[in-house]
């Protein structure tokens, strides 16, 4: 859904459910996920509807995804790392 | 000035619906008048708590009375009220509080109670699988169980509504006076007469009763509550702690409501209260010790609700012993919830008939009149539940 | 990084040009300063990453955003303590601040707390706007700006506002595509505007404004008086709707960027308590304030865009007009050590001209604030606006009722996405203002925190007693 203007960026590696990717350092995980195609990040716990980033400042909650094992992360407010492990959210999340 | 109601209720939190509903049903037309909306304080934003657990013994009986009547709370008032009953579970958290708690269901049984059960490890695990295996055992009472507080206010005001009862909100009293065998009271929304006034104005009540010559030690009280976001469904009964202020359950949409008795800052003449994170941080840290699969989740918002309490916990039922046609109800803090259908039947018995079978000494407001020599002294403000405007709508 | 001198002199929260601009005086003049934002890095969301964005051609993003660097560097060179990723997530009337960062919360006492936490874009309630693929002009920029990330396939702007023309140009300088730019500023605001013009074209906006339209119209089809606009597809967004003089029209799009204007962002300053009054031309909340920028709390001001919208430059000037009031308040002493009171109050004259032409020309038409039937209003917690229309009918008089009847507003984002849209639909059916409909009741947190973080800010006996042994 989106490209970047300039490649040289210095990159991290991490998984995006599993699957092996590349973000730039500096990026935000909302921007590493919708610049590697991902389309949306969560399912709503309500009705299940789809849902993706929406205002990429933190005020919206559409962003939430599970870092390292810890859900209802603000994607949008946290920079990527080396190694990291982001899962977009299905519905409830567990408690653990 | 007409007679505008057979009774004016003061207060349309739960109580003042309640006794309004049953009012009606007895054939008596009430006038509801309440300063904010129905359920803006206590009534509306408590925990929800059904509870014949662990009451004070000597509103046992009301409690039990009132529970009839949430077992067929749809009936009444055509609304369920999210009530759910999944029961209540006391967690023992050593093995000496389990043995005060054998003591205490001995001696319901000795007066004839049998809602309160004592169980093991074993039981307790069964009930409440995600609680720490330290806890020994507790106390169930199975019957209890949890409905939904704005609701449930509102069902109570709708059907009163329904059977013929006038509610008027966002308009304060302002000054009661007796007339030849009325009572005048004056309103933001001009005066009403009524031969029985209703006292249910719960954290405003005081002004009220001290303005009838009977001024009460109330507290003005703001119990905080918190709650976390959806998880999935984990624990079915409500459970409350004894030792540490804790009261936990999980709402039907997965939310979890942690509360307990923890205070805020309540500002009664503002209308507003504000939260203590350094106690809340405190009822964190046990359901971090009780429940270790609620680490993670997230707490969303918290809140309190002003409300009365009295200084020996339990309420002020029944007639004024200074003013004739004077009936208070009020004084619930943290404990009103589940009485409130039994109440406001018990309430409107009293005003039809003078008389109720159910045991309501105890609850007299006479038991706070200064002794013989002293001398009270009136509260005479001219508005008598005054708040000062500016605080966020 | 801990909180290295609590309590403070001052803490101010959020370090966009207000936030630096206290920062700068306060720290300047001596005092004990913290500074917390919730993003990484300092800027705030008008010079978002300004010390970060890989964009270092320099005529992109333009030379209003890059004026930002030479704040932040002003601010970082005061001796204020900077925090990033730090979410303030309560404050209350006793000056207490509650802040969590790196993974723990922590209770932060301040002398004088300056709020300097900005404005958000208002709430654009259209048919489809939770569609994957439908994000803010605002969201995009940020993408922009700190990833240098620009929407891949067929982008369509709409909305109104001096942000949505400036994010199109910075598209387009950066080598991106837009299909159709949507305007739906509704004919009569002209009109409205009109009694402003002179004031107007004195102000910097006039001529950098128009300058921004000629350049985006040369490049991108701008199709005016846009009305129903509304994002269609299945589980993604496929195609834009919207209705203009020459009739219905459907455009495919992939990506759909929305903006009608901010708003202040009043979550925190509500939370604590602070008094609020609505603000009827820029149709939102903003704080009560004295001549000096205080709230009504003690101690506590607000500056910049959370006050009122006034953008970045005005921000600014806020923003050490509270400096300087904290410096007089905890230090008067030291006033010598600050710039004159005069020349911070004619710079923000100067940067607030030109404002009201903005307000009227850009006011938000009703459709697109006032939904109707099936259309979402609460995003987190699913409520239409029928649904909310029908919970009037039952005696819902104001959002709180509104809140306990539907969960409407009690989601994560505690309303900040749908407040403005529930007093004004309630208003609306009721046939009362606004203020008398008035706004959530909000509640600290005003961001969600762990169970677990909150647990370890628990100063049990036993807590204690473990740190005495030691």
């Amino acid at each position: 859904m989106l490209r970047r203007l300039l490649e040289e960026g210095q990159r991290v590696r991490l998984t995006i459910d599993g699957k092996p990717v590349t973000a730039c350092v500096g990026d935000s995980v909302a921007a590493a996920m919708l610049s590697c195609g991902l389309r949306y990040c969560r399912t709503t716990p309500i009705s299940g509807e789809k849902r993706a980033p929406y205002c990429m400042m933190g005020v919206c909650f559409e962003c939430l995804v599970t870092i390292d094992g810890i859900n209802n992360r603000q994607g949008c407010l946290i920079e990527v790392r080396e190694g990291m492990r982001i899962d977009t959210q299905l519905g409830r999340r567990t408690v653990e | 000035m007409r007679s505008t109601a057979d009774v004016i209720v003061i207060g349309g939190g739960i109580h003042g619906c309640s006794t309004a509903l049953h009012l009606a049903l007895r054939g008596l037309r009430s006038l509801v008048v309440e300063k904010d909306y129905a359920g803006r304080h206590a009534s509306g934003v408590n925990a929800g708590g059904v509870r014949q657990l662990a009451r004070h013994l000597a509103e046992v009986p009301l409690s039990v009375a009132s529970m009839e009547l949430w077992e067929r709370i749809g009936d009444l008032l055509d609304d369920d009220c999210g009530f759910e009953s999944h029961g209540q579970v006391l967690v023992a958290e050593s093995e000496a509080e389990l043995d005060q708690f054998r003591a205490r269901v001995a001696q319901l049984r000795l007066q004839g109670y049998t809602h309160e059960e004592l169980i093991d490890r074993a039981e307790l695990k069964r009930l409440i699988p995600a609680v720490s295996d330290a806890c020994p055992g507790g106390v169930v009472s199975r019957r209890d169980g949890a409905a939904d507080p704005f609701r449930t206010t509102q069902a109570f005001r709708r059907k009163a509504i329904a059977l013929g009862a006038t509610v008027l909100e966002g308009v304060r009293v302002t000054g009661l006076e007796r007339r030849a065998g009325m009572w005048r009271v004056s309103s933001s929304a001009g005066a009403f007469e009524a031969p029985v006034i209703v006292n249910a104005a719960g954290a405003w009540a005081a002004r009220i009763a001290a303005s009838l010559g009977e001024p009460v030690p109330l507290e003005v009280m703001a119990l905080m509550l918190m709650i976390t976001d959806r998880v999935p469904r984990f624990i079915a009964p409500v459970v409350i702690l004894r030792g540490r202020k804790l009261s936990f359950k999980q709402l039907a949409n997965g939310t979890v409501l942690i509360g307990g008795g923890h205070q805020g800052r309540p500002d009664r003449d503002a209308n507003t209260t504000e939260i203590d994170w350094h106690k809340l941080a405190e009822s964190a840290r046990t359901v971090w010790e009780l429940f270790p699969a609620m680490r993670g989740a997230r707490i969303v918002r918290a809140w309190a609700g002003i409300e009365a309490r009295m200084p020996d916990d339990i309420p002020v039922i029944g007639p004024s012993a200074t003013a004739e046609g004077v009936y208070h109800q009020f004084g619930f803090c943290g404990h009103g919830f589940q009485l409130a259908p039994g109440l406001g039947a018990l309430m409107a018995e009293l005003i039809a008939t003078g008389r109720t079978n159910l045991p309501i000494a105890p609850f007299s407001i006479a038991r706070f009149a200064p002794a013989k020599g002293a001398n009270a002294t009136p509260d005479s403000t001219p508005d008598l539940m005054r708040t000062t405007p500016g605080g966020q709508a | 990084m801990s909180a290295g001198a609590n309590p403070y002199d001052v803490a101010i929260v959020g370090a966009g040009p207000a936030g630096l601009g206290a920062a700068a005086i306060t720290a300047g003049a001596g005092l004990t300063t913290l500074l917390l934002d919730e993003n990484p890095t300092p800027g705030g969301q008008i010079y978002r990453a300004v010390t970060t964005t890989p964009l270092k051609e320099r005529s992109i993003l333009g030379g209003d955003y890059w004026a930002g660097a030479a704040l932040v560097a002003e601010a970082q060179a005061s001796g204020a303590e900077i925090v990033g990723g730090a979410t303030v997530w309560s404050l209350d009337a006793s000056r207490e601040l509650a802040a969590s960062w790196a993974g723990t919360s922590r209770f932060i006492k301040a002398r004088r707390v300056i709020l300097a936490t900005g404005a958000l874009e208002r709430p654009f309630p259209i048919p489809g706007w939770t569609l994957p693929g439908v994000m803010t002009a605002g969201a995009l920029q940020t993408l922009l700006k700190s990833s240098g990330l620009v929407p891949d396939g067929r982008l369509v702007l709409a909305g109104t506002g001096p942000l949505l023309w400036l994010f199109a140009a910075q598209l387009l300088r950066a080598g991106a595509r837009i299909e159709a730019l949507l305007d739906t500023t509704p004919w009569a605001n002209y009109l409205r505007a009109l009694p402003h013009v002179p004031a107007f074209a004195i102000s910097r906006y006039a001529a950098q404004g128009l300058a921004l339209r000629r350049e985006v119209a040369r490049q991108v089809e701008v199709v005016s008086g846009v009305t129903r606009l509304r994002a269609e597809g299945q589980g993604g967004l496929a195609s834009v709707a919207f209705a203009a003089r020459s009739g219905e029209r459907r455009l495919m799009a992939d990506v759909l960027a929305l903006h009608q204007g901010v708003v202040p962002n009043v979550n925190l300053a509500m939370a604590a308590g602070i008094a609020h009054r609505w603000q009827p031309a820029q149709l939102c909340w903003v704080p009560v304030l004295d001549a000096a920028g205080n709230t009504s709390i003690d101690g506590i001001a607000i500056a910049g865009d959370g006050t009122g919208i006034g953008g970045a430059l005005a921000a600014e000037a806020q923003g050490r007009l509270a400096g300087l009031a904290a410096v007089a308040a905890v230090a008067p002493e030291r006033l010598a050590r600050v710039p004159d009171r005069q020349l911070l109050a004619q710079a923000l004259a100067r940067a607030e001209r030109g404002r009201a032409l903005l307000d009227q020309l850009f006011a938000p038409p009703r459709w697109s604030r006032l939904p109707e039937g099936d259309t979402i209003v609460c995003r987190c917690e699913e409520v239409t606006a029928g649904q909310l229309l029908e919970a009037v009918g039952i005696g819902a008089m104001g959002p709180n009722q509104a809140k306990a009847f539907l969960r409407c507003g009690m989601g994560p984002c505690q309303g900040r996405l749908c407040g403005l849209t529930v007093t004004e639909l309630i208003s609306k059916a009721r046939g009362v203002a606004p203020a008398e409909v008035g706004y959530f009741r909000l509640r600290p947190p005003v961001k969600p925190i762990t169970l677990a973080e909150l647990a370890a800010m628990a100063h049990t006996q036993r807590a204690v007693a473990a740190v005495v042994r030691e």
